[in-house]
């Protein structure tokens, strides 16, 4: 028969055969009753908004977007995306002040680089984050991110030349925390990556991927710096036949998935190229790269996949390349959400669930007492560091720390 | 309350019968309403739910045309909360006469329709699923209409006019006094008891079944049952009804109501031993996606969640074989007249869109032969609110269409539910994309508390879900069938059942 092949509609919902497995994998409906979880919110509630918009529900912003139901769907269900879908075209209450700053990430990042000292010690003051607490409904307990005196932006223009040299190229979508906040993750890329023979080159102005745009329905900026995201990317890949690294998987889902899916961005030329630097560098040594490792190095590392990585079925190649460490005493954690979700745990309506969902990660880590958590996200990163003892590194900075040069 | 000596006797708890209870209800009679399964379990609930404008017979029934916008408009009104008001688009493709537009648009101003020619461009922002390639549009005033919800409140509205109501109640024979009818043999289909009513007058309001009860009284009414397929879409594709600007033919019409979609229909003779056992045929299914998809192109790839088939209760007035052009004219046979036998009429052909009008014909009748001179007000008098102040509350029965614990009690206790199918016309129970996987076992838990028999409620389970998979079963491909595999395999090795 030609037709009735697929019953592929819009985000495929039809395909959902109401097993319910997903409900099961969802981090909020265990510790938020007010959400009617991924099924109800999704795919069943999709007929109903499709029927009257009137079945719109406020409660789908307790969504965190970890897209665990999508990697839990047997259908190959977007779940997930059909609840930020929803949000996007049927949520117009304007963001909040709050979610505005939280969600401006490379704005906010532009706006404290220069007064990095002030402005961590500032953010850092118990008085401020109760000020913060009162008046934008920030949690109090959070801890902010530090920000950076100098930019890695700045840091890498300046060895342009120097990384021209290198026979092979790529290109970095450093995105705006390894800007603004920890330039360092990106000078370890770039130590490995040297290291591999590999150059690595600035995108022309990339702006922030717009995840937390998405989330706080901030739709139209996220779209905009889609387009603008996905025609620099189209110069390096298409242009220029660079692959494109991140060391940020939500980043990296955004740009391959979050694109297309939720902003209608058509990103089907660029796609493919854009990849984890954890993943590159473990295929470059697939394929028989090799990299020099101090001798006598050891550490017990306890790597924690990210949900994002999780979605995109890429946290393998992060273990491998961890465990390829000589010295590395490894431990896979149980995957499962941290609980920060991007800005999600920052809002003071959030602050509870958030720390709830991350309990189980959290005695996980304990359990296990390792030197040091590997993750790929940084905001896993302060959540780890904020809720436990622990202190966090992205795979790609312990593997800069393992090799010698 | 428990007289057996009414004014009127109808029989039929569709649509027809259900009106006609109201009319003679509200001019003053005491009414009985016997059907002998639930209400609207006939051509009621087997359609479209469309509520036509009057345009799709505007050039080939005029007289058609005009009683359906005139009701349409009457409807509008009085049964606003049983009508989606979303408009339709009767477009041209370009496989059509590109002159058929310009007849129709004129036939339907001569009917009083307000037709529309607007630009193809307007027509697909209105309706962004419509085919691209229309080349032309008109746009008329379609709707959609609930139909058990219509029937419901006409029946709700008898009741509160004193009328009563039996279901489950069939009707075995005449009570006749020579040339006069004078009531009814009645038997209760699950208690078996039996009982007789006692009326001047009885109306038969049974649509197809007509012909059955007509000889049961003795005398021949020859029908002509034409069977119409239809299928349903499992989300809404369309938000205005989209019809083919052209000569009526198979599946031109595309009807958004509640959740879903329906396509539509087909027109084939059958026996009349066939209407209790209509099904749906592959060829009647492959012609319903092919046609519709001309309407719009996402029928092609969009999961279809059941095929069911209702049966026109049309009069055989010619030898056409299809029954396209037959008109869907309405007939009230006075049998005193026709026939010679008193105190019984009988009110069939029609549809769902007059069913108002032909309620009147028939209680005018009835008063006729009553001698009671008041005169009709149902035009005029809106339909009760259909109550359900029925609680929100409560856990989610049914996941796909969102029906709470509340509402099942509302139903089980208020409006007369014994069986799940009778609370899937209430509620939507069991009407969603999982067709009872998850709800009808729910369902069944709280039939059951409420009945307090177990044993009963396993069987009417077994009928429920069968007859879930009697409409699956000729859509049985790709997804639908894998949740059908699940849902088997929930209920036996879950459940156990």
């Amino acid at each position: 028969m030609k037709y009735q092949e697929t019953t592929r509609s819009t985000h495929n919902f039809e395909e959902c055969m109401k097993c319910t497995v997903c409900t099961v994998y969802c981090p909020v409906l265990q510790v938020n009753p007010l959400y009617p979880g991924p099924k109800q919110a999704g795919p069943d509630g999709e007929r109903l908004r499709l029927k009257d918009p009137f079945f719109f529900n406020y409660a789908l912003k307790y969504c965190m977007n970890c897209k665990r139901c999508e990697v839990a769907c047997p259908s190959g269900v977007g779940v997930a995306d059909l609840i930020q879908s929803a949000r996007i075209r049927y949520d117009k209450t304007p963001p909040k002040l709050r979610d505005r700053i939280l969600a401006s990430t490379d704005f906010m990042g532009s706006l404290a680089r220069p007064f990095a000292p002030v402005v961590n010690v500032v953010t850092g003051l118990g008085v401020t984050k109760s000020v913060l607490d009162a008046t934008l409904k920030i949690d109090h307990r959070r801890s902010f991110p530090k920000y950076s005196g100098r930019s890695f932006e700045a840091w890498l223009r300046r060895r342009e030349k120097e990384q021209a040299a290198f026979p092979e190229q790529v290109a970095y979508f450093h995105g705006c925390y390894v800007n603004y906040n920890y330039p360092q993750l990106g000078k370890d890329l770039v130590r490995v990556l040297n290291a591999l023979g590999v150059g690595v080159q600035l995108l022309d102005k990339e702006k922030c991927c717009g995840i937390a745009l998405i989330t706080n329905g901030m739709s139209k900026q996220a779209t905009r710096h889609a387009r603008h995201n996905v025609a620099v990317l189209r110069k390096a890949v298409v242009d220029g036949g660079l692959k494109v690294v991140t060391t940020s998987s939500s980043c990296a889902m955004t740009l391959r998935n979050e694109y297309p899916a939720l902003l209608g961005v058509d990103n089907g030329d660029v796609r493919d190229a854009v990849t984890i630097a954890t993943r590159f560098v473990f295929e470059k040594l697939e394929k028989g790269a090799r990299l020099r490792f101090k001798p006598g190095y050891h550490k017990k590392v306890a790597y924690h996949v990210p949900c994002h990585m999780e979605r995109m079925g890429w946290g393998v190649f992060s273990e491998k390349l961890l465990r390829m460490i000589p010295g590395v005493e490894f431990t896979l954690l149980d995957s499962g959400c941290c609980g920060i979700a991007g800005t999600y745990g920052f809002k003071k309506e959030n602050y509870e669930a958030s720390q709830a969902v991350g309990e189980a990660l959290f005695n996980r880590i304990r359990s296990v007492n390792p030197e040091v958590v590997a993750c790929d996200c940084e905001t896993c990163k302060w959540q780890i560091e904020m809720s436990t003892d622990y202190s966090v590194m992205n795979p790609i900075s312990i593997l800069a720390e393992a090799i010698d040069i | 309350m428990n007289t057996k000596e009414f004014d009127v006797i109808i029989i039929g708890g569709g649509i027809t019968g259900a009106g006609t209870q109201r009319d003679c209800a509200m001019r003053g009679l005491r009414t009985l309403l016997i059907e002998r399964s639930d209400i609207a379990t006939g051509a009621t609930g087997r359609n479209h739910g469309l509520l036509h404008s009057g345009a799709r017979y505007a050039v080939n029934d005029p007289e058609s045309a005009a009683e359906c916008i005139r009701e349409n408009k009457i409807l509008r009104q009085i049964a606003a909360q049983c009508i989606e008001p979303t408009d339709g688009l009767f477009i041209t493709l370009p496989e059509d006469d590109p002159d058929y537009q310009k007849v129709f648009v004129e036939a339907c101003r001569r009917a009083g329709i307000d037709a529309e020619v607007i630009d193809p461009a307007l027509a697909r922002r209105l309706e962004p699923s419509v085919n691209p390639a229309l080349t032309g549009a008109v746009r008329v005033p379609d709707g959609s209409v609930d139909p058990f919800r219509l029937c419901a409140a006409n029946m709700l509205d008898a009741k509160l006019h004193g009328g009563q109501v039996r279901l489950q109640t069939e009707v075995t024979g005449f009570i006749r006094e020579g040339d006069t009818v004078r009531g009814v043999h009645t038997r209760n289909i699950r208690t078996g008891q039996e009982e007789d009513f006692y009326a001047p007058v009885t109306v038969n309001a049974c649509g197809i079944w007509g012909q059955h009860i007509a000889r049961l009284a003795g005398v021949e009414i020859g029908m002509f049952p034409s069977k119409g397929a239809l299928l349903i879409f499992a989300h809404r594709i369309n938000n205005m009804v989209i019809n083919r600007c052209r000569k009526p033919s198979n599946a031109d019409i595309l009807v958004p109501g509640d959740t879903v979609c329906v396509i539509g229909t087909t027109s084939t003779r059958i026996p009349f031993e066939e209407c209790d056992r209509v099904a749906v045929t592959p060829g009647e299914v492959d012609l319903l996606i092919t046609e519709g998809a001309k309407l719009s192109p996402a029928l092609f790839s969009t999961r279809i969640l059941r095929a069911y088939a209702g049966v026109r209760p049309l009069v055989s007035a010619d030898d056409d074989p299809s029954g396209r052009n037959i008109s869907r004219g309405i007939v009230c046979l006075d049998h005193e007249s026709r026939d010679g036998l008193r105190g019984f009429i009988t009110i069939t052909g029609g549809k769902l869109m007059t069913y108002r009008l032909m309620a009147e014909m028939a209680t005018d009748t009835v008063c006729h032969k009553l001698g009671v001179d008041k005169s009709c007000s149902t035009a005029v008098t809106p339909l009760p609110g259909l109550e359900e102040p029925a609680s929100e509350k409560g856990a989610l029965i049914c996941e796909c269409e969102n029906v709470t614990a509340g509402k099942v009690a509302h139903a089980i206790d208020q409006l007369e539910v014994s069986t799940l199918t009778d609370l899937r016309r209430r509620t939507r129970v069991g009407m969603g994309t999982c067709q009872g996987g998850l709800c009808a076992c729910r369902a069944a838990d709280r039939l059951a508390q409420a009945n307090a028999c177990a044993e009963r409620e396993r069987n009417d389970l077994a009928d429920f879900m069968q007859e879930r998979w009697k409409g699956n079963f000729p859509i049985g491909w790709g997804d639908m069938l894998r949740e059908a595999e699940y849902t088997q395999w929930v209920y036996k090795h879950v459940l156990g059942l």
